[in-house]
C-alpha cells in the first residue's frame, strides 16, 4: 500500500495515460469501424469484400501480434510513428475497429429495410440514407455492445504498457514491484483498480446513455 | 523477428553442439553433456531440500528463455547456456541428470514470487543478489559479476561514451529490471523506453526508435555477438552486477550446499568449461576470473 502512495505521482500520470491513449483509439476505432460497417452494407461487391476481408483479417489476429507489427513490422517497410505512443493508439484502433464494424453492422441490419426504401424513395442517395436515416437509428440500438468494446480496449490498452514501452499505468507494475518486492500484491491490486476507476463509470454511463437513446417502438 | 530469433537459437544450438563435439564425452549432438558428471550415489541428511531433491529425482529451475548465451530456449523447448549449465552443475551433485531437471522460465518481474510460491526449487537467471532481494529470498554465489554497460548502433553515431550519455539520449531497457531501476534512479528525466524483453530493445534499437539499450555487459555482448553489423558495445560499465543462484528464504543448507558446489566447480575447470561452451561460444572472450563466493 505504501509504495503505492509514494508513488501517486507516477501512478496519475500512468493513468491519465491509459485514459488518454483509450479515448483516441476509441474515436479512431468508431469513425474507422463505421466506415467499415458501411463498407459491408455497400451495393458495391468490391466494398462488401474489402470490409469483410478487414474484419476476418484483424478479427482474428491477437491483439500483441498487431502490437507487433504497428511497431516492429511497419518500420520494415518504413511505415513509422512519432513515438510509441501514437504507434499504440494506431495498434489499439485498427483491432478495435474490426469489432466496431461488426456491432454497428448489426445495429444497421436491425433497423427495419422500410426505413431504408423510404429513404430511397424520396430520392436520398446511398449515403445519405445511411447517414441521415439509417445509422442514427443504428447506434441507439447497439449502445450496449460498444459500451463492452470501450470496457475491453481500455484494459486491451494494458498490453501497449506491459509489453510495447508505453508509460501507461500499467508499465508502473513492474518497477514498483522491483523496488518494493514484499508489496507486490498491493501494487498489481491497485493498479487494476485504477482500470476499474474508468470501467466501472464507464459501464453506469452505458446504461444511463442507453435508456435516453432507447427507441420506442 | 520470430524468424530471426529462431535463427539465433539454431545459430547457438550449432556452436554448442561443436562444442560438445570437440570434447571428449559422448554427446546426443543437440546439447552439451553436462560439465560435471551426475553423482550416482548421493548421501543428504534426513529432511534438508538436498535429500528431497535427490529422493525425487527432479528439479524445478527458473530460468531466462530469451537471453542468449545465459538461458536461451532452443527450438526443442530447452534452454541452452551458461545460467542452465551452473543449474546442470548443481542438480548432477543433487544426483539429478539433465533431462530430468525442469526449465521454468522466469522474467526480471516474477523471480521472486516464483520461489516464494514455490514454483521453482532455484532461480539461476542472470540474477543480481541485491539486499532488497534478500528480504524475501536468498542468494548462493554469485557464480559471475557483470555490469551494466551501453548498447548503441554500430559506428555510436551520437558518440555514447558512457552512463553521463543516458540522460541526453532515447534509452531502452526491461520494464522492472535491476539496469532500468539504475537509470530511474540516477537520471530520473531520461527518454527511457521499456519493453519486456531486451530482443525488443534490440529491435528498435536497429529501427532507429531509441539510441542505446542499457543492462548487463554479457547479455549485450551476445547481442552484438549475434548482430556485429548493426550493434556496437560502448564497453564501459557502470555498475557490478553479481549474479546469484536465487532459492526460497532461509534454507541455510541447500545454500551452503550450492556454495560449495559452485566452489568446487571454480576449482575444478567446470565452471571454465561451462563459460567456454556457452557464453564464451558466443562471445568468443575466455572465462574470466571466477568471482568469490559471499557466505553471508
Amino acid at each position: 500500500m505504501q509504495a503505492l502512495l509514494d508513488n501517486l505521482d507516477r501512478l496519475w500520470a500512468g493513468f491519465l495515460t491509459t485514459l488518454a491513449m483509450s479515448v483516441a483509439a476509441a474515436v479512431a476505432a468508431t469513425i474507422l469501424g463505421t466506415i467499415l460497417a458501411a463498407f459491408r452494407v455497400s451495393p458495391l461487391p468490391p466494398l462488401r469484400a474489402l470490409g469483410a476481408t478487414y474484419v476476418q483479417l484483424v478479427r482474428n489476429t491477437p491483439l500483441t501480434a498487431v502490437f507487433f507489427i504497428v511497431i516492429f513490422g511497419l518500420p520494415a517497410v518504413d511505415v513509422t510513428f512519432q513515438n510509441f505512443f501514437i504507434a499504440a493508439i494506431v495498434a489499439l484502433s485498427v483491432y478495435t475497429a474490426a469489432f466496431v464494424c461488426e456491432v454497428v453492422r448489426s445495429g444497421i441490419n436491425s433497423v427495419s429495410t422500410g426505413q431504408a426504401e423510404a429513404a430511397r424513395a424520396i430520392g436520398l442517395t446511398f449515403g445519405q440514407s445511411l447517414r441521415d436515416v439509417v445509422l442514427p437509428q443504428a447506434f441507439r440500438s447497439v449502445v450496449p455492445p460498444l459500451g463492452n468494446l470501450w470496457i475491453a480496449l481500455v484494459k486491451n490498452s494494458a498490453i501497449a504498457g506491459g509489453g510495447f514501452a508505453v508509460a501507461d499505468i500499467a508499465q508502473l507494475a513492474p518497477s514498483l514491484a522491483r523496488d518494493n518486492p514484499a508489496q507486490v500484491l498491493a501494487i498489481f491490486g491497485g493498479i487494476a483498480l485504477a482500470y476499474m476507476v474508468i470501467t466501472v463509470p464507464s459501464g453506469i454511463a452505458v446504461g444511463v446513455i442507453e435508456r435516453r437513446t432507447a427507441i420506442l417502438r | 523477428m520470430r524468424v530471426r530469433r529462431l535463427t539465433a537459437a539454431c545459430a547457438a544450438l550449432g556452436l554448442v553442439a561443436l562444442a560438445g563435439c570437440s570434447s571428449e564425452a559422448g554427446n546426443d549432438a543437440t546439447a552439451p553433456d553436462a560439465t560435471v558428471p551426475v553423482e550416482e550415489e548421493v548421501q543428504f541428511d534426513e529432511g534438508t531440500t538436498m535429500a528431497e531433491l535427490a529422493e525425487a529425482g527432479a528439479i524445478t529451475v527458473g530460468t531466462k528463455f530469451d537471453q542468449p548465451g545465459f538461458g536461451l530456449v532452443s527450438p526443442d523447448g530447452v534452454p541452452e547456456g551458461f545460467d542452465v549449465e551452473i543449474a546442470k552443475i548443481i542438480a548432477a551433485k543433487l544426483g539429478i541428470a539433465p533431462e530430468d531437471i525442469e526449465w521454468v522460465e522466469t522474467i526480471s518481474a516474477n523471480r521472486e514470487p516464483f520461489l516464494q510460491q514455490g514454483q521453482v526449487d532455484m532461480v539461476a537467471a542472470t540474477y543480481t543478489i541485491n539486499d532488497d532481494r534478500k528480504e524475501l529470498i536468498d542468494f548462493a554465489g554469485p557464480y559471475y559479476v557483470a555490469g551494466q554497460d551501453i548498447m548503441v548502433a554500430a559506428g555510436n553515431p551520437l558518440g555514447v561514451e558512457g552512463e553521463e550519455s543516458l540522460a541526453d539520449i532515447r534509452v531502452c531497457s526491461v520494464n522492472g529490471s535491476t539496469p532500468a531501476g539504475y537509470v530511474q534512479e540516477n537520471y530520473p528525466d531520461a527518454d527511457l523506453t521499456l519493453f519486456d524483453e531486451y530482443s525488443l530493445c534490440a529491435e528498435a534499437l536497429k529501427n532507429d526508435q531509441v539510441d542505446a539499450v542499457t543492462t548487463d555487459n554479457v547479455i549485450l555482448t551476445s547481442f552484438v555477438a549475434q548482430d556485429p553489423e548493426a550493434f556496437e558495445l560502448v564497453d564501459n560499465p557502470f555498475t557490478e552486477e553479481p549474479y546469484g543462484i536465487g532459492i526460497p528464504k532461509g534454507d541455510d543448507d541447500f545454500r551452503t550446499f550450492i556454495n560449495d558446489v559452485l566452489e568446487e566447480s571454480f576449482e575444478d575447470g567446470s565452471w571454465a568449461a561451462a563459460w567456454d561452451a556457452t557464453a564464451g561460444a558466443i562471445t568468443g572472450a575466455p572465462a574470466p576470473e571466477p568471482p568469490a563466493v559471499d557466505r553471508y
